[in-house]
């Protein structure tokens, strides 16, 4: 990649601040109004938002759509873009059509099994995989070609993300797969949501001893908790979630209406523990469906006003 | 070994309703195996239809034929006047066996009586296990012989997601994870650094993405 600064992210990243991105999940319907609603409670509080692709495989307005609503609400997206529905011919046809929106950064994910979806009977694709996709973006980037080795006349220029689980098994894998992430040409990393700061710091140590935080950066993923049912369900049900023990127990030792108080203190101690993390360059904060949160975590956790790149 | 499944009775019955003299035709090579589709099953299913039609009223004469293989014409042959002589065939074969018999007799109906299910193997006693897709162009080499292109839910070549979950699958738990599969057996053979080489995307041509395939063996062509 070239040196020229592809997206404010970037430039929030290159130039050695701490960033703040955080998500907007597309409605499972056709209105635009949905996108700006959100917008208004993400402005001026992240440097950029992750727009999810029919995250849970469960099917909403496409996220390439989505983020050109967030474009024209003055935020800038991280397109989520996943090998679950498209094969790589509608791959790299809706990387060149986003670039031509205006979207500069993707994340680049395999996605959610459509088991788990509303429509477990679609036929899934999976022809490439995350990192095969992030080698493709790389390669028209950097080198102008398509997967077929076609010359581009205008090739996309994308700031490329992948996703990484330090949690899931097996654990001494993680640390291949991460570099292979980076290897394939991610130039930024957003992990899955950290509870375990000590397991996440232990991944952390292994990825900077590898050399894998010079290349790219990293943002730890953060979701606030808001009951003591939630912690207990992500600990349980959801794939690759590492919840302790001392976390649910903590949500649980207080009363129902103080439970998003002690979340949002939870996330706050979180946030101030990944801040001191060798190579942590900033964080995703994952509030499903609660937008309004957002801002109130940044500016707790003192990272208001975002720094102004143009 | 092709793994196939007896459709329901249910099912059966309403594809063979239309027809009085039946020929229920087993196969004795992969389905027998898989207890799916041998004489045994042709011999249950037999009995199991003619005693619903008689509850039902209705009369139906089935006759019960097993060959070694519905895939070969050395065997098809064995079961020529039998399908000459009935209203319509239920091949208990897969489904392979099924076209075969429909190629070679054009004005009977032959109807399959299982679902064919995957190419796999009989991991245990009453557990077969899917192992292959016939994708055309076998890595097992490369993977410590587990294929991520029929274990890995997500068909991964780069793996493993975020989901696998003390060694198990997270699209089901009793699913055994195939990249963790591959790397306790690439560790047990000092082979993980295979996993750190990026691998590219796969050619599906020779897969059947690439149209209907065929063989050619040119050195048995008389």
């Amino acid at each position: 990649m070239n040196n020229s600064i592809i997206s404010k992210l970037h430039g929030v990243l290159a130039r050695g601040d701490f960033a703040v991105t955080s998500e907007c999940g597309p409605p499972r319907g056709a209105d635009p109004d949905v996108i700006s609603r959100k917008s208004g409670l993400l402005k001026n509080c992240v440097d950029a938002v992750n727009v999810t692709d029919n995250q849970t495989a469960i099917v909403r307005m496409s996220s390439i759509a989505a983020s050109a609503h967030l474009l024209q609400n003055g935020l800038e997206p991280v397109m989520q873009m996943v090998t679950r529905d498209r094969n790589r011919i509608a791959l790299q046809s809706d990387i060149m059509g986003a670039y031509s929106l205006g979207i500069r950064n993707i994340l680049c994910l395999t996605g959610d099994h459509q088991t788990f979806g509303s429509q477990p009977d679609a036929l899934n694709v999976f022809d490439i995989d995350s990192i095969q996709l992030i080698r493709t973006l790389c390669e028209m980037r950097d080198k102008g070609r398509d997967m077929s080795g076609f010359d581009l006349k205008s090739p996309p220029r994308m700031f490329i993300g992948a996703a990484a689980n330090p949690f899931a098994d097996p654990f001494e894998f993680r640390i291949i797969r991460l570099s292979k992430k980076i290897e394939a040409g991610a130039d930024f990393i957003q992990t899955q949501c950290v509870y375990n700061v000590e397991r996440f710091r232990e991944w952390m140590k292994t990825a900077h001893e590898e050399g894998l935080t010079e290349k790219a950066h990293i943002l730890a993923g953060i979701t606030p908790l808001k009951s003591a049912g939630m912690a207990r369900y992500m600990a349980d049900r959801v794939a690759g979630m590492d919840v302790p023990e001392t976390i649910i127990k903590r949500m649980d030792g207080v009363p129902k209406n103080r439970a998003i108080e002690e979340g949002t203190r939870i996330c706050l101690e979180t946030i101030a523990a990944l801040r001191e993390i060798k190579g942590v360059h900033g964080i995703h904060i994952m509030a499903i469906e609660w937008e309004e949160k957002v801002a109130e975590i940044v500016g707790a956790a003192g990272l208001l006003p975002r720094p102004d790149i143009n | 070994m092709i793994v196939g499944n007896q459709k329901s009775l249910a099912e059966i019955k309403e594809i063979v309703a239309p027809y009085k003299n039946l020929l229920i035709l087993g196969c004795g090579t992969c389905v027998k195996t898989c207890f799916a589709g041998g004489e045994d099953e042709v011999a249950t299913l037999s009995s199991a239809l003619r005693l619903g039609f008689k509850k039902d009223g209705k009369e139906i004469l089935i006759q019960e034929l097993t060959i070694e293989r519905q895939c070969e014409d050395e065997f098809i042959q064995e079961a020529a006047e039998n399908i000459n002589s009935n209203d319509a065939v239920l091949s208990l074969a897969c489904g392979a066996g099924v076209q075969a018999i429909a190629k070679r007799f054009k004005s009977v109906p032959v109807m399959p009586g299982l679902n064919t299910t995957f190419i796999g193997i009989l991991e245990k006693q009453g557990l077969f296990t899917e192992e292959c897709v016939g994708c055309g162009d076998c890595r097992l080499a490369q993977f410590g012989s587990v294929c991520p292109i029929a274990r890995c839910s997500k068909k991964l070549l780069n793996g493993p997601c975020g989901g696998s979950k003390n060694g198990s699958c997270e699209v089901d738990a009793e699913t055994d994870c195939a990249w963790q599969l591959i790397i306790d057996r690439l560790k047990a053979l000092g082979q993980l650094n295979n996993l750190k080489a990026y691998v590219q995307p796969k050619d599906w041509r020779s897969s059947n993405a690439g149209g209907p395939r065929k063989l050619v063996r040119e050195d048995h062509i008389i």
